[in-house]
């Protein structure tokens, strides 16, 4: 059809090992490493056109006029579309539908998307929609709490029919949920120690290396092909066939590399821009976000406000916490709902407190839209309430560890929500596993060699910049932990479809996987072809390209994947196997009695039974038959948070991960060289510990991140100011380091494997465990992240 | 305005090209060479980074004219670099030209598959890397390294960082992490946190010391 760099289906070889609990390599790796993988930046049309977005550049205004002539006018340019030419629905949205396509009489945050522009070459494209003229009328924007809720403030959705609508205080209150359980006025009379405290968490970005982009088509049927970089194929189909007015099976989505995610991708970004150009121009349209516009073009994390309080005993128990967490959602809706469930309900930490009173709430304001990345709502908490512990701990003059291990939850303790946590939570254990851990040497930065001491200045704070030579330097060592639910929560019908195949192809037995799974980076595709080698005793696996043709696998989000993915994979696994076993007890039934009596497994291309005797090799027991199953997989149901308790089996697993961080700090100059991140996580079952051992580093390093240098930085206007690389900083490797892992695995009964979900919990714990360190440093109190070499230095 | 240049060691030619266009957009969109990547195209991440003249370069801040005649070596064309590097008569074909930088890579074997028995690899790696049989033997040592040191995920900043490794391990056979981590400093890595990437390069570095 025309397309190239369009995915293909990943083999590996049939000598390929790697069962479950190896570290199989990823099976487009090869692709990856010789620059062939097909990302969908690299997708490519010989008609083509590019499509471009033209911006707000206010952060609240009324649109008064626009005028696209001039922009239509130009050579080269196919199409100009703003919301006038909108053909069906106007708004989309993950949860609540209230983000506009093309923003209509208003604009709400700095970036909203107002026209959009195809053309044959992209810089055709860009100075067409400059010369679309936007008559703007400035509004005063709301930026912060105390705006959105004055009692004369503006409403900026003024006719809410969601569900949340209903009980919220304010009108720009987008959700809010208490927790409350025990009695903690109670607690509080009884308390020795009470300590309280302001947090503040600024805005994170994703800052995914590969840009938003993709490829639509116009096809035949009037309907269009969209190859796409996203984390969840079937919600964008969901939200996108309304807004082209095309029933779902007229839009059909492919996934296309995607180079990195963290939640960036859940919300819809190009993908109704290009189908909507396609559809109009009758032409493939091509949008490739630059790094200016990836900043615009996706929601962060949400910044967050949060006041906690804690008592506790002279002996060190803790008797009662509060706390009120605020976060600014911004413009739209996004997965802000679900960011303040997780907040509300894991708001206490991996702690066992009885009387609880939480309350965690999003704003609507004009930021940018904030939504999902790694670790939502629990992140934010994280580093307010394990603050709060280094700050119980030193009133109570304890040890920072032993009073975090003293107060850990365990199987058992039940969560403010009520709901037991009924598989282990190994809290107290991995902190005395990542305290064991050997601490680096002091002062590595002087080198000893034959020609006496040096010093490398690569290893102290301020690194190249040769700022010190180790005066001023001051080690701190600072600790945390957190807890962060697995999949999706509070009553979502949180499945995933796999299909799966089994036949004879040159003599050999051939798995394949199909699944709408977005491998985002994370090496879904590898442990799906561990699973296929696992249960069904072949080497040969091929992975099919995800798409919509089969049904959702959910969101490559909420360290779901494979847990849930995963889970479907093995489901439909076991009943190929099952299918096997009849066929073979059908033909070869009648030469051994085992085939009746015995437990029969499919190990290394034969039929054995659990004694290991084989009874046929799998080529002759498949035949020529192609044995193929497609099968829905659910994990437990949840259920919904109260809307004025909090309480409910929310939560279907959740994850563990302790930090502790060595800094050193140049205590003159504010800068900080964090030495040393050590994680200790329990994993359930490590399928595959290299990717989980990237998982773990990975997402240490976005804490890191958080904790000292990421911050989109929003000017009292609402205005994003660094929008590039140059003024976001993302760690580099300079940055970055060494990150010693001790993985634990206590098997989760209720999930396959026993594993558990990843990702996310290296990234709460990191951010507070190194601003714990920088305290430790400059017995500074340090309630912000990120942390910026001013706090340090007063200035 | 047309553009001449030398890509992993073929001719090619562009007509048309616009003032603007950057070396980075004429190697992607115009000789169907997307290997390199497009992360920030403002210099920050090294994603997109190739050799010019032997010299590692952000593709995105050069000009399609200032490559005008010079020869470019992208991911794409890795492995062949590596294979001809480590053949000290050059091999056949018209070579890629390293510059004055090509001193330290002669003595290195080029181990592709990865498998040799023996080496002691202990230092670099700190799991058991299953020898990958499926193996390509077109692939550079540095490209295997980063696939059996799990250096890969999304891999948008694998290219980047191959083609800066690569010349790294060319002018140093033993780096110290210092070294690596210097000479790595300009490539943007969001999903690994790094450490296996400084594993992929220590063990490309120790197959090729062992294979010397
Ligand atoms: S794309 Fe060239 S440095 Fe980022
Ligand atoms: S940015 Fe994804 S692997 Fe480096």
């Amino acid at each position: 059809m025309g397309v190239t760099r369009i995915p293909t289906s990943l083999t590996q070889g049939s000598h390929t090992k790697g069962a479950i609990g190896e570290s199989t390599l990823r099976p487009d790796g090869t692709l990856k490493v010789t620059g062939d993988f097909a990302y969908a930046s690299d997708l490519w049309h010989e008609d083509m056109l590019w499509g471009c977005t033209l911006r707000s550049p206010h952060a609240y205004a009324e649109i008064l006029s626009i005028d696209v002539s001039q922009a239509l006018a130009t050579a080269g340019v196919h199409a100009v579309m703003t919301h006038q030419d909108l053909p069906a629905g106007t708004h989309y949205g993950l949860e609540i539908r209230d983000q506009p396509v093309l923003a209509d009489d208003v604009v709400r945050f700095h970036g909203e998307p107002v026209a959009i522009v195809a053309a044959d070459h992209p810089e055709t494209a860009r100075r067409a929609a400059a010369k679309i003229v936007v008559e703007y009328r400035e509004l005063p924007p709301i930026t912060n709490e105390a705006a959105a809720l004055a009692a004369d403030a503006p409403v900026l959705h003024p006719h809410r029919t969601d569900s949340h609508a209903a009980h919220v205080p304010h009108p720009n209150i987008l959700h809010r949920q208490p927790v409350t359980r025990g009695d903690v006025a109670a607690a509080r009379a009884r308390a020795d120690v009470v300590v309280s405290g302001d947090y503040e968490v600024g805005m994170q970005d994703q800052a995914f290396l590969g840009p938003e982009s993709g490829l639509a088509m116009p096809a035949e049927d009037g309907g269009v092909d969209l190859f796409i970089a996203t984390q969840w194929l079937h919600s964008d189909l969901r939200q996108l066939a309304p807004v082209l007015g095309l029933p779902e099976d007229k839009v059909r989505m492919t996934l296309s590399g995607v180079g990195g995610a963290f939640g960036g991708r859940e919300d819809l970004s190009m993908q109704a821009h290009a189908c909507l150009l396609a559809l109009r121009t009758g032409k493939p349209v091509k949008i490739v976000y630059n790094r200016f516009e990836s900043f615009f073009g996706h929601v962060h994390r949400h910044p967050a406000r949060l006041h906690y309080e804690h008592g506790a005993s002279r002996d060190g128990m803790i008797q009662y916490m509060t706390c009120r967490i605020v976060l600014d959602g911004g413009a739209y809706a996004s997965a802000s709902p679900a960011v303040v469930g997780n907040a509300a309900s894991l708001g206490a930490g991996p702690y066992a407190i009885d009387n609880v009173e939480t309350e965690a709430l999003a704003l609507y304001t004009n930021n940018p839209p904030c939504g999902a990345m790694r670790g939502f709502g629990a992140v934010q908490a994280c580093f307010a309430y394990e603050s709060q512990m280094d700050k119980l701990a030193a009133e109570l003059g304890m040890d920072p560890v032993e009073f975090r291990r003293l107060n850990a939850m365990t199987q058992g303790t039940r969560l403010p929500t009520g709901q037991a946590v009924d598989s282990p939570a190994p809290v107290a254990e991995l902190l005395r596993r990542v305290k064991a851990m050997p601490m680096p040497p002091e002062q590595q930065w002087i080198t000893a060699d034959e020609s006496g001491e040096s010093i490398d200045v690569r290893a102290l704070p301020g690194g190249l910049s040769n700022t010190t030579h180790g005066e001023g330097v001051v080690r701190g060592v600072g600790y945390a932990v957190g807890i962060k639910n697995v999949g999706f929560s509070e009553g979502f019908d949180d499945y995933s479809t796999a299909r799966v195949r089994l036949q004879v192809i040159g003599g050999e037995p051939v798995a394949a996987v199909y699944t709408a799974m977005a491998e985002v980076g994370q090496g879904g595709v590898t442990v799906h072809a561990q699973i296929a080698r696992t249960e069904l005793g072949v080497t040969q696996v091929t992975i099919h390209p995800a798409d919509t043709r089969i049904g959702s696998a959910g969101s490559t989000s909420a360290s779901r994947q494979t847990y849930v993915t995963g889970g479907a994979v093995r489901h439909a696994c076991e009943l190929v196997r099952e299918r096997v076993l009849e066929l073979g007890r059908v033909r070869f039934g009648s030469y051994h009695p085992a085939w009746a009596t015995a437990e029969l497994l499919l190990e290394s291309g034969k039929v054995v039974t659990d004694d290991g005797e084989v009874l046929a090799d799998l080529v002759h027991v498949i035949g020529d038959e192609s044995i193929d199953v497609e099968r829905e997989w659910r994990h437990r149901p949840t259920e919904p948070l109260d809307p004025h308790t909090g309480q409910g089996f929310g939560h279907v697993q959740y994850m563990f991960a302790a930090h502790r961080a060595v800094v050193e700090v140049d205590t003159e100059l504010g800068l900080v060289k964090v030495i040393e991140l050590a994680c200790a996580q329990d994993v359930g079952k490590a399928l595959n510990p290299l990717s989980v051992l990237g998982q773990i580093q990975g997402g240490t390093t976005q804490g890191l991140g958080l904790a000292v240098m990421e911050e989109i930085v929003v000017a009292p206007d609402g205005k994003v100011r660094n929008p590039s690389f140059t003024d976001y900083l993302i760690p580099t490797i300079l940055d970055t380091p060494s990150i010693p892992a001790d993985v634990l695995e206590l098997a989760d009964q209720h999930a396959p494997y026993g594993l558990r979900g990843v990702g996310e919990a290296p990234t709460l714990s990191a951010t507070p465990a190194v601003v714990s360190a920088i305290r430790a440093a400059t017995g500074l109190a340090l309630t912000r992240v990120p942390v910026r070499p001013e706090h340090l230095t007063g200035t | 305005m047309r553009v001449n240049m030398t890509v992993n060691g073929r001719p090619q030619e562009a007509d048309d090209v616009w003032e603007g266009e950057s070396l980075l957009y004429v190697l992607r969109e115009r000789f169907g060479l997307p290997g390199s990547k497009n992360a920030c195209e403002q210099g920050e991440c090294g994603s997109c980074t190739v050799r010019l003249d032997g010299v590692p370069v952000c593709a995105c801040l050069v000009a399609a004219g200032q490559a005008q005649s010079r020869d470019v070596v992208t991911v794409e064309g890795l492995a062949d670099f590596a294979k001809q590097r480590s053949t000290p008569c050059g091999g056949h074909g018209p070579g890629p030209d390293a510059g004055d930088a090509t001193g330290g890579g002669a003595g290195r074997a080029d181990r592709a598959d990865g498998l040799a028995p023996g080496i002691s690899i202990s230092d670099a790696q700190h799991w058991q890397a299953k020898p990958a049989e499926s193996a390509s033997p077109e692939l550079a040592p540095v490209q295997q390294a980063f696939i059996d040191a799990g250096a890969v995920q999304c891999g948008f900043c694998t290219p980047g960082l191959l083609v800066a490794a690569d010349e790294l391990l060319e002018r140093t056979s033993e780096p110290s992490d210092a070294d690596i981590r210097e000479a790595l400093s300009g490539n943007l890595c969001r999903c690994t946190g790094y450490e296996t990437i400084l594993d992929a390069v220590r063990l490309a570095a120790a197959r090729a010391s062992e294979g010397a």
